[in-house]
């Protein structure tokens, strides 16, 4: 794979961008709709050298990350919905242990076992840190195949460069959607020296890496500490796209698989004379407050769509300080809205605001 | 005067001392609790087999958590029951290193009986130290996997009855049906030629991890007087008079004889 364009999967995309990062070992398990990726890691892997195993559960193959990163090599996890749910015990401890890695989850329905279609129901559990403590972790959403790859490899450095778990947060139609993908411009990077990893202690004083601090000063500093580290990632991290913002009288929020189709969407809307923009959040965590702040002087209205009932849009009003109204559509349970559905939505709340207007 | 003063510093019995590997903190167990028995055997092997630089520990969720206070080497938490999952992922990027998992009854053989199962099989090279006191320490006495029957827990106050509570899980036996098992002893704490028994156990172990071989486990059947509610001797004898009845000690594995023995 040199510097043409190949045709992959989201999760083969994902899983050779992790290569290029320099992963030195994944560990999961199956489920739909990630397998692919997990099958595409099985066999690049060993070609490479590195460590690869299925584990015997979700809980095992964090756990197995843990240690992998304790050592200071670069590890990842991938999985879905469900499987996410049981590596959040994981996640909190490497929160805790301010721990580099890499987890991948190709969302699909819920709640419960839900079924395998495409969803984005675990945003809440994905940018409110996800399992118990008080955590974040940093959460990126691709929204092309390509974007799964560049996001990939930004993730292995940003966990690296915070000491702390890195999401990724796909669907199932871009794990398992076919699309041109490059990987010139991601070089076999070089990972940063870990002095605190646990190596063994050959000319320097024992290490440990640990979440327990049984003083509760001790806790409260640690506690304090994590959350500098939080409000610094806040600061540097935010990562987003704006789509013909200036003029904009109306606009949408999208992420990920949502944010593909609402583009068709502001594009039909343009071209009735519907001066639509859209703000499209790449860091779901830290999330681009700013942009939607600064919309929400200008625009009339926001829409937001999501293949859930609704989660992102909590984070939107957070940013439009009831301003502006803020609208939920979308469909759930595996569906996808369509382009004309989005379009269909946008007129709908055009006309709401213009009565409220009027009032 | 001053030769006197020299000649009243105490001197350690011959062989008798710190180990390197252990610090000088005092522990947080129990009197008489077995733990700090194994802390030291571990360190006493890995100062003479020259490990200390090498080793890498991983502390289980129980009344193992400290043991990075104890051993002066590197050592890494993992959630309840992970413990030899966070120990497989650092062997595999660092197959150079002694790994160790130690893990009590409940960490093992209750919450982490997928791990330890699979650990076995996959025959990861790391060498597990598991304490089995028949009881969960850390959080008061209650009932483990490993409890005998009539023993009486703190959730099993009348004690434990099979029909109710199941019956105890022998570790050895169950792990020694599994091809990636190589080196699988029971050892008991009991008294001081059994301790040296344990102590021979661990450096079997290390050496089956540094050949390569696959997975090993010591497991030391270990007082816990506090939850047994007796006093040390007391917990002492009752290891040889109930314990070790349940869970006999000897060798339930060993690859290197039958390989020995093929060859």
């Amino acid at each position: 794979m040199g510097q043409e364009k190949v045709l992959m999967t989201g999760n083969e995309a994902i899983g050779e961008a992790a290569i290029r990062a320099g992963v030195q070992a994944y560990y999961g398990y199956p489920i739909t709709p990630q397998n692919e990726l997990t099958a595409y890691m099985s066999r690049r892997m060993l070609e490479e050298g590195r460590v690869f195993i299925q584990s015997e559960s979700e809980l095992a193959a964090i756990s197995m990350v843990t240690g992998s990163s304790v050592s200071g090599k670069r590890a990842m996890t991938s999985s879905s919905s469900p499987g996410i749910s049981l590596k959040q015990e994981g996640i909190s401890y490497m929160a805790g242990m301010e721990l580099p890695g890499v987890i991948v989850n190709v969302m699909r329905g819920g709640p419960g076992l839900g079924n395998i279609g495409p969803a984005q129901s675990d945003y809440w559990q994905a940018t409110r840190g996800g399992g118990h403590g008080d955590y974040r972790t940093i959460c990126l959403a691709p929204s092309t195949v390509q974007e799964c790859a560049d996001l990939v490899y930004l993730a292995f450095d940003l966990a690296d460069k915070h000491r702390n778990p890195v999401l990724v947060l796909a669907d199932g139609r871009l794990g398992q959607m076919m699309e041109p993908v490059t990987f010139a411009h991601l070089p076999d990077a070089q990972p940063p020296e870990k002095p605190w990893a646990l190596t063994g202690a050959k000319g320097r004083q024992p290490q440990r890496i640990v979440s327990l601090h049984l003083n509760l000063d001790e806790l409260e500093q640690h506690n304090i500490k994590l959350g500098k580290k939080y409000a610094k990632i806040e600061k540097d991290e935010v990562r987003f796209e704006e789509i013909q913002m200036d003029d904009a009288e109306a606009c949408i929020v999208a992420y990920g698989t949502s944010a593909r189709v609402a583009k068709e969407s502001l594009k039909r809307a343009r071209q009735q004379g519907l001066k639509v923009g859209m703000i499209r959040p790449i860091t779901l965590w830290p999330y681009p407050y700013e942009p939607v702040r600064a919309a929400a002087d200008r625009v009339r209205f926001f829409l937001v769509p999501e293949m859930s009932l609704g989660q992102m849009i909590e984070d939107v009003r957070l940013g439009v300080e009831g301003k502006k109204p803020v609208y939920h559509t979308g469909r759930c349970g595996g569906n996808v809205s369509t382009a004309q559905e989005i379009l269909d939505e946008l007129h709908h709340c055009c006309q709401k605001t213009q009565t409220a207007t009027r009032v | 005067m001053s030769s006197t003063t020299a000649a009243k510093k105490p001197k350690r019995p011959h062989g008798y001392r710190r180990p390197d590997t252990l610090t000088d903190a005092p522990t947080h167990f129990c009197p008489g609790c077995g733990h700090g028995i194994v802390h030291r055997l571990v360190a006493e092997v890995i100062d003479e087999m020259g490990l200390r630089e090498s080793a890498i520990a991983v502390a289980p969720v129980g009344c193992g958590v400290l043991a990075y206070d104890y051993w002066k080497i590197d050592v890494s938490e993992a959630a309840h029951g992970r413990t030899p999952a966070v120990a497989t992922g650092i062997k595999r990027v660092q197959p150079d290193k002694l790994v160790l998992s130690y893990q009590g009854d409940g960490d093992l053989a209750a919450i982490g009986t997928a791990e330890i199962i699979h650990t076995a099989n996959r025959g990861e090279n790391i060498t597990v130290l598991f304490i089995n006191n028949a009881i969960y320490g850390m959080t008061g006495g209650q009932m483990a996997p490993t409890t005998m029957l009539q023993q009486k827990t703190a959730t099993t106050q009348a004690g434990r009855e099979a029909r109710v509570h199941g019956n105890p899980i022998h570790v050895c036996e169950l792990l020694a049906t599994l091809d990636g098992s190589a080196y699988l002893e029971r050892v008991s704490l009991s008294s001081p030629s059994n301790v040296r028994k344990g102590k021979k156990a661990i450096k079997k172990a290390f050496e089956t991890q540094l050949a390569g071989l696959g997975f090993s486990l010591v497991e030391f059947l270990s007082p816990c007087p506090t939850y047994w509610r007796m006093n040390p001797v007391e917990a002492l004898k009752h290891i040889d008079q109930a314990l070790s009845k349940v869970f006999p000690p000897g060798v339930v594995k060993d690859k290197t004889r039958e390989e020995g023995k093929d060859a």
